[in-house]
């Protein structure tokens, strides 16, 4: 049996304390004393462990902020002084699209590397915004083909970037070059938003501990050389020429879109032949089409286009959402022929794993993250990341280790996650699972055929 | 068609020797009020320093929510649960207005937001809590919207057009609200019960015992059905094999030839809608030693159950699994539960032509003991869109009526029942509501540690002491009357004389997305 990919986790604990959702208020005042909520009520022992928090002083939150809001202390008080409330510092974690159970559950996998699991059934809205309005599919008895719970192990979610030959001939084809990942994924270059130089060296080894690419400024050089082989440079038109031996050993390298590609490509390729040039192209209006339009050029090997960091159009007044945008770009491809022959990397909006699988689905050969890698770090994305400001993960001064295992915790546990969705759907291949649109069921389509059938015409967006 | 058969004629002669007297459960609707000390409420009475114990506000109150206990000095703590809130304000009774001292504030609790979440919301636990307190129909000056939650989709967009006049009269005792679970005619028992749900299967290990045989009892009472799940058959449920499923999922734990025996139904667990196309999940923290023993599985190791079943690769390894089944238990009726894949139509129809009884699907949003997160979210799809797929299509294929299709997976209310049957199921199965009813505030926190804080979902033993079988019993006898209660009340507004004439009456129903023209 060859070598399965594996990433070696372990857990690592926050650094900061956490932040619960739900937290006690709690009035002394006409407190009997009567100890209920400390032997009987809290299962979870947290007012027996008070004492503890309060003698080292600067916990103290913590009793709070690991409430699981089960109301037992609230409803078993003898005099009904307690009460739960929502913690507002949660609240005010993240923004619109990144909720704050997005950046809750991402720094517990961030911490544990493991599924989050939890009882009782789903909580949230019917459908969503984005990538909440499809469902990804099952097999179920009368399907051959599906290898379950038990067949993980053969599961691949390998992918291949590059140009692909369309067939093979007798007399010795000239293989274009691929780059191989164990993983549909690639950490992109951080946001403008959160830019943090002494982020970059943690995603170079957390890259290098998954076997991963990060894609990294052209100006930065990393720590170590044999991380090369995880390293993209990005090349922007102002960005300053990666010198020829550090570009030899890299994989992958990106270009921003612009006139002159095919140009560009080539003298690349003349640098380094078995390198493979992927094409940054921003999802504005005008951006769909440029990708479609790129990938009809022969030089042309792996498009990567970016949203904003919400999954949004960019400079849009009503933005369309990433899903819809790929689909357009990889149903284009199709019907023009020659899909099958070019990469298609797909960045912005993708903040849990099952985006991962939907964005693929709806399309894109692989995904590219920054901010869930940033949350990992505890980050609340506030957005204030500029000197003088207060960070509240402190992320200045951030430990090397920690950073490195909480991204690859995070990034081991989007994979076995990847692994649980493709094992539910059937899929043995993450390669097979692109475009297979087959293996989703989308809001729009399920809402026609069930309701606008019955009851006329959909009045609701 | 045969004609029903007694049991002895039905029953292999080791089953009857080991036959255990049934026990029987009064169908009686008692008080059963929560078994916390403080109710959680919608809104806070509070009682200021200016109260000089004049006993007006127990005088003019008429939800008692005002005490004052004989040989006590001061008034004990408003009785907060009881309050209706500022709406009181129009009757001559508000205690606010009333009090001559202005001692009184009445406000919304600020905890009620706390409570509760998109499709299980506030007013639907603390509603669904007055059911099983009171057996009764929450009063409607509480204002509790029982009807829906508030996830935006689905049951909740849906309404039943309710005519000012119902177009026939009907009295309640004229509504037929039972369900026949053999509709194949192939001579096993034509099985009937008197409400269009049964429990669903949660295992011993997921939930207590004394979760487990409150459903059992409060099954027997309603004659309906209450199933094990995966984890093997008590012996202290033996007392009510009448009215036990025996669940075979794919992890076979617990499944014994005489446990298949003893039921008259057995159900194939293929998915749950929980976590689709994954297997049961037992944390390692839950399997003790009791529910080790049951499992036959090695003590304090996570249990997850394999998908699929490995021996049933086609419909026709499933008819074989069938044929296993009808062949050790001669009267039993097969159930098959599947969850919602795109294709949950052919998969109805694929399991009747294997020899089922009862197709029994269980759509994406529904409850469990423990799912990865990323599963309940997004795999297969609610079970609304589902229910109408599959009911048309066994129509289409002209076997409509030869199958009984069962509905779970999001079923929270009455109404949720009603519209399910709306949209075509002749039934549901219920799981998390009979959890709310036993005083589930729906934490999350069943799967790991010592499970449920609450004392439901837990094998913990000193946790599951909270709840006592005689009271966890009473309660779900109450909620299953109060909806009753609700789902006779709708039947006869819309002058639909039995729950099997509502089955695909799509056109009572609107929703409130569209058109409707």
């Amino acid at each position: 049996m060859p070598e399965k990919y594996h990433i070696k986790t372990k857990p690592v604990p926050p650094r900061r304390p956490r932040i619960g959702k739900h937290g006690v208020v709690d009035w002394r005042e006409d407190c009997a004393r009567c100890h209920n909520c400390v032997k009987k009520a809290c299962v979870y022992d947290r007012y027996r462990q008070e004492a503890d928090y309060i003698r080292s002083m600067g916990e103290v939150e913590a009793l709070f902020f690991d409430c699981m809001g089960c109301f037992s202390c609230v409803q078993d008080c003898t005099k009904g002084l307690l009460r739960l409330s929502i913690n507002p510092e949660y609240e005010r974690l993240g923004n619109r699209y990144w909720k704050p159970d997005i950046i809750k559950t991402t720094w517990l996998q961030a911490e544990t590397a493991k599924i989050p699991v939890s009882g009782a059934g789903y909580r949230g809205p019917f459908s969503g915004h984005g990538f909440d309005a499809m469902w990804t599919d099952m097999s179920e008895i009368v399907r051959p083909t599906r290898d379950g719970i038990h067949g993980r192990e053969y599961i691949s979610t390998s992918v291949d970037i590059g140009r692909k030959l369309p067939f093979l001939t007798q007399n010795g084809n000239q293989l274009p070059p691929l780059v191989s990942l164990p993983m549909p994924l690639i950490i992109d270059l951080s946001s403008p938003a959160h830019t943090l130089p002494q982020v970059d060296p943690i995603v170079e080894h957390a890259a290098a501990a998954t076997g991963i690419i990060a894609l990294m400024d052209a100006r930065y050089r990393p720590a170590k050389a044999e991380h090369l082989t995880n390293i993209a440079f990005y090349l922007s038109p102002d960005s300053p020429a990666v010198p020829d031996e550090l570009l030899r050993k890299t994989r992958l390298v990106e270009i921003a879109d612009g006139p002159a590609v095919a140009e560009r490509i080539q003298a690349l390729k003349r640098i380094h032949p078995e390198i493979v040039v992927a094409i940054r192209v921003e999802l504005t209006n005008a951006g769909i089409g440029r990708a479609i339009e790129l990938a009809g050029l022969p030089d042309v090997e792996t498009i990567h286009v970016v949203a904003d960091a919400n999954g949004d159009e960019l400079n849009a007044s009503q933005p369309r959402f990433l899903k819809e945008m790929l689909r357009q770009i990889h149903t284009a491809l199709i019907e023009k022929g020659g899909r099958d022959e070019i990469t298609l990397m797909a960045g912005g909006g993708i903040a849990l794993p099952e985006h991962m699988a939907k964005a693929i689905i709806c399309g894109a050969d692989l995904v590219t993250i920054n901010l869930p890698l940033l949350i990992a770090l505890e980050c609340h994305l506030c957005a204030s990341c500029k000197p003088g400001t207060t960070c509240p993960a402190k992320l200045e001064n951030i430990d090397f280790s920690f950073g490195v295992g909480r991204m690859t915790n995070l990034i081991a546990a989007w994979h076995d996650q990847l692994i649980e969705l493709m094992g539910a759907m059937g899929m043995r291949e993450a390669r097979r699972l692109r475009g297979d649109v087959g293996r989703a069921m989308f809001f729009e389509q399920l809402e026609e055929e069930t309701f606008g059938k019955l009851y006329g015409t959909r009045t609701k967006p | 068609m045969a004609p029903e058969r007694s049991l002895e004629q039905l029953l292999p002669e080791k089953t009857l020797k080991t036959r255990v007297p049934q026990e029987h459960v009064e169908r009686l609707v008692r008080p059963a009020p929560s078994r916390y000390r403080n109710e959680i409420a919608k809104y806070l009475v509070h009682r200021g320093p200016e109260c000089k114990r004049c006993g007006k506000c127990g005088e003019v109150c008429a939800h008692e929510v005002h005490v004052h206990l004989p040989g006590y000095k001061y008034y004990g703590e408003p009785r907060h649960h009881l309050c209706i809130g500022p709406s009181c304000e129009n009757t001559d009774r508000y205690c606010v207005a009333q009090c001559p001292n202005g001692a009184l504030q009445v406000r919304e609790n600020p905890m009620y937001s706390v409570l509760g979440d998109c499709r299980w919301s506030s007013d639907l636990i603390l509603a669904t809590w007055k059911m099983a307190e009171t057996g009764d129909v929450p009063p409607a000056a509480y204002d509790y919207n029982y009807e829906t939650g508030n996830s935006g989709g689905g049951f909740d967009k849906l309404r039943f057009k309710f005519p000012k006049e119902p177009p026939v009269k009907l009295d309640a005792s004229e509504i037929d609200t039972t369900v026949l679970l053999n509709k194949r005619g192939d001579g096993r028992p034509k099985i009937k019960i008197d409400v269009p749900w049964y429990g669903g299967g949660m295992s011993f290990g997921s939930v207590s015992n004394v979760t487990q045989l409150s459903k059992a009892r409060a099954a027997v009472a309603f004659n309906t059905f209450t199933c094990t799940g995966e984890g093997g058959y008590m012996e202290r449920m033996r007392p009510y094999d009448d009215h036990v499923i025996t669940q075979v999922a794919t992890g076979l734990f617990g499944v014994r030839e005489e446990t298949i025996q003893r039921v008259p139904i057995v159900e194939f667990k293929y998915a749950q809608g929980a976590k689709p196309g994954l297997g049961g999940h037992l944390l390692g923290d839950k399997n003790t030693i009791a529910v080790s023993r049951m499992r036959e599985a090695v003590l304090g190791i996570s249990l997850f159950s394999p998908f699929p079943f490995h021996s049933v690769y086609s419909i026709e390894d499933h008819m074989k699994h069938i044929d296993w089944i009808k062949h050790v238990n001669r009267r039993a009726l097969i159930s098959t539960k599947v969850s919602t894949p795109t294709d949950v139509d052919m998969v109805a129809v694929g399991s009747y032509s294997a020899g089922t009884h009862i197709v029994h699907i269980d759509g994406g949003y529904g409850g469990t003991g423990a799912a990865p997160d990323i599963a309940k979210k997004n795999i297969a799809m609610p079970i609304e869109y589902a229910i109408g797929k599959v009911h048309q299509f066994l129509a289409a294929e002209g076997v409509r009526d030869k199958v009984t299709l069962i509905a779970s997976g999001g079923i929270r209310s009455a109404y949720d029942v009603a519209k399910a049957i709306a949209l075509g199921a002749d039934g549901v199965v219920i799981g998390t509501s009979e959890m709310v009813a036993l005083g589930c505030v729906r934490c999350s926190r069943c799967e790991s540690g010592r499970g449920c804080p609450r004392g439901i979902a837990t094998t913990d033993p000193e946790l599951a002491a909270k709840m006592e079988i005689d009271w966890g019993t009473q309660r779900l006898i109450n909620m299953y009357s109060a909806w009753r209660k609700v789902l006779v009340g709708i039947l006869q507004r819309l002058g639909v004389p039995s729950v099997a004439e509502l089955r695909g009456r799509t056109d009572l129903m609107m929703h409130l997305d569209y058109t409707n023209s």
